[in-house]
């Protein structure tokens, strides 16, 4: 509804109406529809037209029956490691952590943050002027935008896509321009690694009005690490028309054997424009921390830091500090197989390998990520028929509730993650998260030797 | 061997070169024009002073002492409350949450609220008023501003592309010897109603308010709600400090007005709430097709806002609930121990001669500056306004920090306030008596 619309009826009548409704004790129900007229004026913002949808809140709710075993939302069933919860209630336990800490990043966390991405990155990374702590890294991706997108500007998103990243760039008044990954032709993948971005494709993506791409390695929901001739190969057109790069590495620190995480920003000619984003929930398995950061060149950052200052001014202070004294014990032992960074990658490695064979026992063809948590399944050889389902939702959209319906096994529908014109490329496909108990994995698999 | 010297010596320059002057990374424009003339802020400025000079802080608002041990423990509570408790939860609020909020405030607002239809947790009060202007005003929108105001409203009109209006509240008794209350400064029914445009969207008030004191009495709001219905517009009503009344004051919500229920956006503030800033949680409760257009906002801004710290604040809450009206109820307990340290404080600045405004409600109080002479040679801010200058010269000659209260005028009215400053007294005796100290000190004739 758009706002700048007034409605015909003149306001002294509604005022006249109002004593009227306030006499009546059900003043709720009566009211309504005078009530819901009179402030109809009052609908939703040009800024946010149809951005009210959302897939997690659909199958967040189908998913929530205690007796669905529950593959789809990406968040963790496994514990989170002691250390970092202790370092959390000890936090709390001081008094002035309850506080106000700096806006732009308590200094603990800024200076673990600079201390471990400096090491990654191999440059000195000024805590200061160079990174921005956020409310997860979606509070991330949502400063980027806000402060770096504008009517006339044009994103290039890479499909599938975190799903939020279109309504960002549509909100931020920017419009998005989508390129799939595709399998080579005539093959069908088996692992993440056999999907690839056409290289000609990708560069007529580009044009004058290109302000920024998003890419996000490892990929959610395909799991494709992407290598260092491909980034380059975006880098390269990057640098060509002059445009920035939001690089979305979420699971950094969560790539399997014989892989390896490469940061844009580390290419040449990338760090003057290049944001990267990051996770303290997908760092340490705490999504429900909500912290995240952007780390950057200063003349890029500040203006992240001057939409912060405006949105939401500070993060929580125990949690930041709890993150700070996760990060440092971590950056010490980086390298080390005691180092968390590393040990959940081999932790889910395992997990992955488990999922995978039991996906392929009950007839299903699991695509091998290198990377990230999920895995996408190709539903095709179980040929199910969901003609009796009758709405016009895409096939995977459909499997999925019926899976859940019929089978207590969740997962989320990968056609979510793309465009329009990119649905029939997946529509067979679901996504699974694995980064789950072993009590989990057995009632999926569970179910799954029961498939028929 | 000179060819690679050479080579060497002008690579560097070129490196030396470019750290001076970093290139331009785009011909056109790098930052969106919403971030155009919203990038000063009074609180990174002063934060970043009083982390300088370390001065006695009656600066920023925050408490320097701890929050109630039981909200302390609930947050530990929470955080051993198994894996759950550290994975997202629900969205627009967690569940535990919303439901106390909703209990606990249908009372007192007097219409049922519905947890998860009329309830947005967001990430502090901040966040809650970010999400109703982007929600609900649009580009060319007039919002009315009551001043003197919380200063983010006026960057967040600006964001969204709409015009402020500003209204100064004023004291009705010009000098005079007798202490100033914050409920002499009034607004002016007509001057109110001419702010009133066909473009008027919403109207922003703040009580008790920050940094007056003001606590906006039932026929005060009456005439801003009479005209919010006549005109059809919204009410965004900043209430973080609710609880925190003095002498008998009563805080009124506004959407408890006829009328007003389906027109406002009450905000709320856990951080103020139970005395710990840092979580920062905070609500918006209002009627659902209002509160629906901020859920679009917030899932498309941060989505989730951290599990345990709900948790812990619905515990609380819980806790409160049972307590109400009660000696042990935190709610009493809070304003009782500031009202003592409110007095200290007026008594402290009227005995070196300064005039007080006695807040009857929050945790400021600000005061009128005028009558102190002092030579505020500080080149480095000259061309600021005169509280500003005076704050920064206080911070870094008297080692006392407080905040500049033009920063909470438009810049029209700024320089008709610029003789005041805020002093925040939810401070430990130990901070207020070497505040008192400093400013004894600086009231003997030798030290000017």
């Amino acid at each position: 509804m758009n706002a700048s619309f007034s409605f015909s009826f003149s306001a002294m009548s509604v005022a006249k109406l109002l004593p009227l409704c306030s006499r009546f004790a059900f003043r709720r129900s009566v009211c309504t529809s005078q009530c819901t007229a009179m402030v109809s004026r009052h609908g939703n913002t040009k800024r946010i037209q149809g951005l009210d949808k959302n897939v997690w809140v659909a199958f967040t709710a189908m998913a929530a029956d205690p007796s669905v075993v529950n593959l789809g939302q990406g968040f963790p069933d496994i514990s989170l490691p002691p250390y970092i919860k202790d370092a959390l209630v000890q936090a709390v336990s001081v008094d002035k952590l309850n506080q106000y800490t700096r806006g732009f990043g308590h200094p603990p966390l800024v200076k673990a943050l600079s201390q471990v991405y400096g090491k990654v990155c191999g440059r000195p990374i000024d805590h200061l002027k160079e990174v921005v702590v956020t409310i997860g890294a979606y509070g991330s991706l949502f400063n980027s935008m806000q402060a770096l997108v504008e009517e006339g500007d044009e994103v290039i998103i890479i499909e599938p896509f975190y799903d939020c990243y279109v309504p960002m760039v549509r909100m931020a008044g920017g419009k998005p321009v989508l390129i799939p990954l595709r399998p080579k032709s005539g093959q069908k993948p088996t692992t993440s690694a056999e999907w690839f971005l056409d290289p000609e494709e990708l560069a007529s993506k580009f044009n004058s009005k290109t302000k920024a791409i998003l890419i996000n390695t490892p990929h959610n929901p395909i799991g494709k690490v992407f290598t260092k001739e491909e980034l380059q190969m975006i880098a390269d057109l990057c640098i060509k028309h002059d445009t920035l790069c939001f690089s979305d590495e979420v699971y950094e620190w969560i790539v399997y054997r014989g892989h390896q995480h490469i940061k844009i920003a580390t290419l040449p000619g990338m760090w003057d424009r290049t944001i990267t984003i990051g996770s303290a929930g997908k760092t340490f398995s705490v999504t429900g921390w909500k912290l995240g950061w952007s780390i950057g060149p200063e003349h890029l950052i500040r203006h992240l830091q001057t939409v912060m200052q405006n949105t939401l001014y500070t993060c929580p202070t125990p949690l930041q500090e709890a993150v700070a004294q996760g990060l440092l014990l971590n950056c010490e032992l980086m390298g080390r197989p005691e180092c968390y960074f590393t040990s959940l990658g081999e932790e889910l490695e395992v997990k992955r390998d488990r999922l995978a064979a039991i996906l392929r026992e009950a007839g299903l063809s699991p695509i091998i990520p290198e990377g990230g948590y999920f895995m996408l399944a190709d539903i095709t050889p179980l040929s199910q028929d969901l003609s009796h389902m009758a709405s016009d939702e895409a096939y995977d959209y459909k499997f999925v509730k019926w899976m859940i319906k019929e089978k207590k096994l969740a997962a989320i529908p990968v056609t979510a993650f793309v465009g329009e014109e990119s649905t029939k490329a997946f529509d067979k496909y679901i996504r699974l998260c694995f980064i789950k108990r072993d009590e989990t994995l057995d009632a999926a698999e569970a179910i799954l030797k029961n498939w028929n | 061997m000179g060819i690679l010297i050479r080579n060497l010596v002008t690579a560097s320059q070129c490196t030396a070169a470019l750290r001076k002057f970093p290139k331009k990374i785009m011909s056109r424009r790098l930052n969106a024009s919403r971030t155009e003339g919203v990038d000063k802020n009074v609180w990174v400025e002063f934060t970043q002073m009083a982390a300088e000079y370390n001065p006695v802080n009656l600066g920023q608002g925050f408490p320097d002492f701890a929050p109630p041990q039981y909200i302390q423990d609930a947050f530990c509570e929470a955080l051993r409350g198994g894996p759950s408790m550290h994975q997202y939860t629900r969205a627009f609020g967690h569940p535990r949450l919303v439901n106390s909020l909703a209990k606990f405030f249908s009372g007192i607002v007097g219409h049922h609220i519905d947890p998860m239809e009329d309830v947005l947790v967001t990430v502090g009060a901040y966040q809650a008023l970010y999400c109703a202007f982007q929600a609900l005003v649009d580009e060319g929108d007039e919002v009315i501003i009551v001043e003197p105001f919380f200063d983010c409203y006026q960057p967040m009109v600006k964001m969204v592309g709409g015009k402020a209006v500003y209204i100064p509240l004023r004291p009705k008794v010009e000098g005079g010897d007798g202490a100033m209350s914050s409920g002499d400064w009034v607004l002016s029914a007509d001057e109110l109603a001419s702010k009133f445009t066909p473009r008027t969207k919403a109207i922003v008030i703040n009580t008790p308010n920050n940094p007056l004191g003001k606590v906006y009495k039932r026929e005060e709001l009456q005439v801003i709600a009479d005209l919010c219905i006549k005109h059809d517009v919204l009410c965004f009503s900043d209430e973080v400090y609710e609880w925190l009344t003095y002498d008998g004051a009563k805080h009124v919500k506004i959407a408890s007005l006829p009328g007003m229920w389906e027109r406002t956006v009450t905000v709320g503030s856990a951080g103020k709430t139970f005395s710990a800033t840092g979580w920062k949680v905070g609500w918006a409760i209002g009627d659902g097709p209002l509160l629906k257009h901020m859920k679009t906002i917030h899932q498309n801004c941060v989505y989730h806002c951290a599990t345990a710290a709900q948790e812990a604040v619905a515990r609380g809450f819980e806790r409160e609930l049972e307590l109400f009206g009660s000696s042990e109820s935190y709610f009493r307990q809070l304003p009782a121990t500031l009202n003592r340290k409110r007095e200290k404080l007026a008594m402290c600045l009227e005995s070196v001669g300064l005039k007080p405004i006695m807040p009857q409600g929050g945790y400021f109080m600000i005061t009128d500056i005028s009558s102190v002479e002092v030579d505020l040679n500080d080149p480095s801010t000259k061309d600021e306004s005169y509280d500003f200058r005076f704050v920064k010269w206080l911070i870094k000659e008297k080692g006392l920090a407080t905040i500049p209260v033009s920063a909470f005028f438009s810049p029209e009215h700024g320089k008709d306030f610029d003789k005041y400053i805020r002093f925040c007294f939810i401070k430990e005796d130990s901070t207020l008596d070497a505040a008192e100290a400093i400013l004894r000190k600086w009231n003997t004739p030798h030290d000017v």
